[in-house]
């Protein structure tokens, strides 16, 4: 057994996996498609996965280094997931306006602080009724 | 039907982004939160520097005021489709 041969799968690996969570903010996160579900983003993080069970079989002796890779591209695998899920989840309203029932008057300030009412946006001669567009803000 | 965005930036900063991607319609500045207080989509400490900022919903109103189509995400990362808009709106004609 040649115990100097590199050990490619655990690092390539581990690479595949720093790809794979870096790609998501980075590239994916712009396109709806790979935004709601990180398709490629999971796909690469179970090729780096199976690329570090590979590494870890293939390391010789007591693999300290093997799986201390292994155990860091797992948690980074775990972490991407955990946060994903938990990090976007927002709360629910019991009193947001349903449908059928009358949205809640207002009066805020345009882009050039001049005060519009959804009054009277709605009751504008020809006024087919308005599309409220909450969101994050902070752009 | 018009569109009309509303969030907590400033009218200063919505005057930038409508600049940058060439919006017309209108950007409504509800700084303290007040409205989206009122329409119970607040996300707490959500936004930057741990501002309160709404989480994204889309209502449509028609003339008299009625709720006509909502959308609420689960999550942030899932945004309303165009074409399920377009046709709650379509059905306002």
């Amino acid at each position: 057994m040649n115990e100097r041969r590199a050990n490619w799968p655990l690092w390539t690996g581990l690479i595949v996996a720093v790809v794979a969570v870096a790609s998501y903010p980075l590239v994916f996160y712009r396109y709806p498609l790979t935004r709601d579900v990180p398709w490629v983003t999971f796909l690469l993080l179970a090729v780096a996965l199976g690329l570090l069970v590979a590494g870890v079989r293939r390391a010789p002796g007591r693999k300290i280094v093997a799986l201390i890779v292994a155990a860091f591209g797992v948690a980074l695998a775990v972490l991407f997931t955990v946060g994903l899920t938990i990090g976007t989840r927002v709360p629910t309203g019991a009193n947001i306006p349903a449908v059928g029932a009358q949205a809640p008057n207002f009066t805020l300030p345009d882009s050039n602080g001049k005060p519009v009412a959804l009054a009277q946006l709605l009751g504008a001669p020809d006024s087919k009724g308005v599309l409220l567009i909450f969101y994050r803000g902070y752009w | 039907m018009t569109p009309v965005a509303i969030s907590v930036d400033k009218p200063e900063e919505s005057r930038a982004l409508m600049q940058k991607a060439g919006y017309t319609f209108p950007f409504l500045s509800d700084a303290n939160a007040d409205v989206i207080r009122h329409y119970d989509i607040l996300h707490k400490g959500a936004g930057i520097g741990g501002h309160d900022v709404a989480r994204p919903a889309e209502f449509l109103v028609d003339r008299g005021g009625t709720v006509r189509w909502r959308n609420l995400t689960e999550s942030f990362r899932v945004r309303a489709r165009p074409d399920a808009m377009l046709e709650a709106a379509k059905a306002l004609r």
